[in-house]
C-alpha cells in the first residue's frame, strides 16, 4: 500500500522523517507567522498564559509578548468584534474560538460583519482575519464541546472555510490562511490534536483551496474532512481486505469547494459516499451530492450517499459511540453504494 | 400609558442628573467648571453654518424620499449639535465608527452628502473609502460598531499611537451609536475590553429618548452615562443640543483617550424630532407635546439667538448661509438623480479579495444567462 500525498499519515504507517502532532504543528505555523510578519496577533480565551486549552498557543505569548498574544475578556462577540477593529488598524488577528459550541456568541460578528465588510466597503477595506475553530467529537467531554458548526459559515459568502486532517496540513494550511487577505476559518479536528503524524516542512503544499486524493482507489470515493479523514482511511484500509478499492478525498476546503477534484474522481469510480460528523441534514454532503449530480449524472452507477451525523442536537457522551459515523458506518454506505 | 412590569419596580430616587451645558437653549453662554471652551466668532459663525448645513442635507434627503428616490432615510433632525460639535472635536487622525445617521459627522469628515445617499438608494453598500475620510462605513446592527471601534483603539495602542504627547501622532478611536444600543451585547463587551485594555476609545452615546417605538425606560434604569462608572470609566452627560457644550466634553475625552488615560463615555442627551426612519409613524407611539417641548431646546435656534444677540452675526449672514444651504441641496438633489443604476455583474465583485470558485462561477453562468437574451432581441439587455 503506498500513500500518494505525504499529507495524511497512514495508520500503522512506519515513520519517515520528523513526527508530530497536529496541536504542534499549528502551534510552529502559528510562531512562524508572527516571526514573519510582526502585524500577526493571536487572541482568544486562554491563549496567553495557559497556552489554550488544548496547548495550541502553549509558549507564544512568552516568546512574543502580551500585546501580540492576547487573552481576552471572556466574550466571543468580543474577540471578533475586536479583531475586525484591529484588521482595520492594519493587524492580522488569528482568533481561536475554545470550542466549537462556543461560536454562537460571536455569530453575528462573524457573519454580518466579518463576511460582510469588504463587500460592503467595495473591497476598500480588507479584513485578514484567521478564526480557528477546535470542532467535532469524540472526546467525551460535556454539551457544546462536540460539535460540527462548519455547514452555518460555508453557508455565508464572504467567509473561506477550511478544515485540516494531518500535522503537515495543519501547519501549511495555517500559514495560507493566515496571509490570505480574505476570513479564512480554519477547522481543526479536536479529537486528532494529539495523534502522531508525519510532517513535512520542506513538501510544497497544496493550495489552501485544493482538495486532495489521499488514497487512490477504483470501486468508489469517499469523501471526508477534517477528523472523518482518518476513519475514511481506515475504512479504505479494512475494505481492501475484502477487495474493494475505496478511493479517499480530503476534501479539505469547505468554501470554496474543490468540486473539481471531486469531479474526476467520482468519473473514475462512479460511486461517492461522502462522510462529516456534522447532521447530514443540510450539511456539507448535501451541497456535495447535489453539485455532483449535476456534474456527473452519466457517470453515476448509484446515489451520492451520506454518512454523517443524525439530526439531534449532539447527544450525551456516552452516546457518541453510536451517534459518531465510524468505520463500520462507512464500510456500510460503501456496501450501499457498491450494491446498485 | 406605561405598561406595567410584572412584579413592579421598586421606585428609584429622582435625582436629576447633573448634565453639561454651556449655551442655553435661551441661546444664554454659561460657564462649567469642568469644561470650559474658548470660542471665537469665526468657530461660533463655523459651528452655525454646519449646523444648518446638515439640517438641509437631511431635509433633501428626506424629501427625496418620499418622492420615491430613496428607498428609506435615517433622519437626524434634532441631532445636529451632538454631531456637528463632537465631529468638529476630532483631528484628522483619529478613526470614526458611525451608525446609520451620522450624516452630520461625516460632513466634518469631508464624505460628500451625495455619497451618503448611496445605500439609501440602494446603489451599493457604503459609497465611501473608509480609509480616505477616517469615517468607517455606515453600521446598520445596533451596535456591532463599539466593538470596531474598541479593536481599532487596541491597534491605535499597537502602534504606539497614544501618549507620546505628539498631537499630529497621538490618536483616538470614537464609536457612535443611540441609546437602544446600550442595551445590546456587543456594547456591553466593547466596555469590558476597551476597559480592561485601557483602549484609547471615546463612546458617543447620542441619546434621542426612543429606539424607533422604545423609550428609554425600557432600556435603562439608570441615567445611562452612569453606567461607565460600573465598567471603570469616566461617564458624563452633556446636552446634546449644546453644539459647544458637545464640543468641549468630546474634547477632553478624545485628550483622554489620545493621552493613553482609556476610554470616556459621553452621553448626548438630545431629541429625535422626526421618525426613526421614513419607514416609521411616531405618532402611534408618542404625544406631540413632547415633541414640542423640545422644539423649544432646538440646537440651531439658540445659537442663532446667541450669535444675534451678541452681535457675532447678522441677517446678512444668515442670509447667506441660506444661501449656501440652498445651493447644497440642489446639488444633494441633482447627484442623487443623476446616480446611475449599477451594473448587473457588478454584484458579484468584492465578495473576495483573492477569489472564489463559486463566485466566480455564478459570475459567468449570470453573464451567459444575460448574453443568451441579447441574442434573442438584437442585443438589448
Amino acid at each position: 500500500m503506498t500513500a500518494p500525498s505525504p499529507t495524511v499519515p497512514e495508520p500503522g504507517e512506519r515513520p519517515r522523517g520528523r513526527r508530530t502532532t497536529i496541536a504542534k504543528a499549528v502551534n510552529e505555523a502559528l510562531r512562524a507567522a508572527m516571526e514573519e510578519d510582526p502585524k500577526v496577533l493571536v487572541m482568544g480565551e486562554d491563549v496567553g498564559k495557559l497556552g489554550g486549552v488544548f496547548r495550541v498557543t502553549d509558549g507564544l505569548q512568552k516568546d512574543f509578548g502580551e500585546d501580540r498574544v492576547i487573552d481576552t475578556p471572556l466574550a466571543e462577540s468580543g474577540i471578533i468584534g475586536t479583531a475586525i477593529g484591529l484588521a482595520l488598524r492594519g493587524y492580522r488577528p488569528v482568533c481561536e474560538i475554545q470550542f466549537d459550541g462556543f461560536i454562537y456568541p460571536a455569530y453575528d460578528q462573524i457573519v454580518t460583519q466579518l463576511a460582510k465588510m469588504g463587500y460592503r466597503s467595495s473591497g476598500t477595506v480588507k479584513l485578514p482575519i484567521v478564526v480557528r475553530v477546535p470542532f467535532g467529537g469524540g472526546i467525551g467531554a460535556v454539551e457544546h464541546h462536540s460539535e460540527s458548526p462548519e455547514a452555518y459559515f460555508a453557508h455565508t459568502a464572504g467567509l473561506k472555510v477550511v478544515a485540516c486532517s494531518s500535522p503537515t496540513d495543519a501547519y501549511f494550511m495555517t500559514r495560507q490562511a493566515i496571509r490570505s487577505d480574505d476570513p479564512v476559518m480554519v477547522f481543526e479536528p479536536k479529537r486528532r490534536y494529539w495523534e502522531k503524524g508525519e510532517i513535512d516542512l520542506d513538501a510544497t503544499p497544496l493550495p489552501l483551496h485544493a482538495a486532495s486524493v489521499v488514497r487512490p482507489g477504483t470501486d468508489v470515493t469517499v469523501a471526508a474532512y477534517g477528523p472523518m479523514v482518518r476513519t475514511a482511511l481506515e475504512a479504505a484500509t479494512a475494505a481492501e481486505a475484502e477487495g474493494r478499492s475505496i478511493e479517499v478525498v480530503d476534501l479539505r476546503t469547505l468554501s470554496p469547494l474543490d468540486a473539481d477534484t471531486l469531479v474526476a474522481s467520482v468519473e473514475r469510480t462512479r460511486r461517492l459516499v461522502v462522510v462529516h460528523e456534522a447532521p447530514t441534514f443540510l450539511g456539507l454532503g448535501a451541497e456535495i451530492a447535489a453539485r455532483v449530480g449535476e456534474r456527473c449524472f452519466y457517470h453515476l452507477e448509484a446515489p451520492v450517499l451520506r454518512v454523517g451525523g443524525f439530526f439531534l442536537p449532539y447527544p450525551a457522551s456516552r452516546h457518541e459511540d453510536d451517534y459518531l459515523p465510524d468505520l463500520d458506518r462507512v464500510l456500510d454506505a460503501v456496501d450501499r453504494a457498491l450494491a446498485y | 400609558m406605561t405598561v406595567p412590569v410584572v412584579g413592579g419596580h421598586p421606585a428609584l430616587p429622582r435625582v436629576e442628573p447633573p448634565i453639561v451645558q454651556l449655551l442655553t437653549p435661551e441661546g444664554e453662554r454659561v460657564e462649567h467648571p469642568d469644561y470650559s471652551i474658548d470660542v471665537g466668532t469665526d468657530e461660533l459663525r463655523a459651528f452655525y453654518r454646519d449646523l444648518v448645513l446638515v439640517r438641509r442635507i437631511d431635509a433633501e434627503a428626506t424629501a427625496l424620499q418620499r418622492q420615491g428616490e430613496l428607498g428609506l432615510w435615517a433622519s437626524l433632525l434634532g441631532q445636529e449639535a451632538a454631531q456637528i460639535g463632537s465631529g468638529r472635536a476630532l483631528s484628522p487622525q483619529d478613526y470614526v465608527f458611525p451608525t446609520y445617521r451620522e450624516h452630520g459627522v461625516a460632513w466634518c469628515r469631508d464624505v460628500d452628502p451625495v455619497t451618503l445617499l448611496g445605500l439609501y438608494r440602494g446603489v451599493n453598500l457604503g459609497g465611501w473609502d473608509p480609509t480616505e475620510h477616517n469615517f468607517h462605513l455606515y453600521t446598520i446592527v445596533i451596535g456591532s460598531q463599539t466593538l470596531h471601534a474598541t479593536g481599532y483603539a487596541m491597534g491605535i495602542q499597537r502602534d504606539g499611537a497614544v501618549g507620546t504627547g505628539d498631537p499630529t501622532r497621538d490618536t483616538a478611536a470614537i464609536a457612535y451609536f443611540g441609546d437602544g444600543a446600550t442595551a445590546q451585547g456587543d456594547v456591553n463587551e466593547a466596555f469590558v475590553f476597551a476597559s480592561v485594555f485601557n483602549a484609547p476609545v471615546v463612546f458617543f452615546c447620542q441619546n434621542n429618548q426612543w429606539a424607533i417605538s422604545v423609550p428609554n425606560e425600557r432600556q435603562t434604569r439608570i441615567p445611562l452615562y452612569q453606567r461607565a462608572a460600573g465598567f471603570g470609566f469616566p461617564g458624563v452627560r452633556v446636552d446634546g443640543n449644546d453644539v459647544l457644550a458637545v464640543n468641549a466634553v468630546t474634547r477632553a475625552a478624545l485628550d483622554r483617550a489620545r493621552g493613553g488615560e482609556g476610554p470616556t463615555f459621553i452621553e448626548a442627551y438630545t431629541y429625535r424630532m422626526g421618525a426613526h426612519t421614513t419607514s416609521d409613524d411616531p405618532t402611534r407611539y408618542r404625544i406631540a407635546a413632547e415633541v414640542e417641548e423640545w422644539k423649544l431646546k432646538d440646537p440651531i435656534a439658540r445659537l442663532k439667538v446667541h450669535l444675534a444677540r451678541t452681535g457675532q452675526a447678522d441677517d446678512t449672514y444668515f442670509g447667506e448661509v441660506e444661501s449656501q444651504a440652498d445651493r447644497l441641496a440642489e446639488h444633494v438633489r441633482t447627484a442623487c438623480l443623476a446616480m446611475p443604476d449599477p451594473d448587473p455583474v457588478t454584484m458579484f465583485d468584492h465578495v473576495y479579495r483573492d477569489g472564489h470558485a463559486l463566485v466566480d462561477e455564478e459570475r459567468a453562468w449570470f453573464e451567459a444567462y444575460h448574453a443568451g437574451f441579447s441574442d434573442a432581441d438584437g442585443g438589448a439587455r
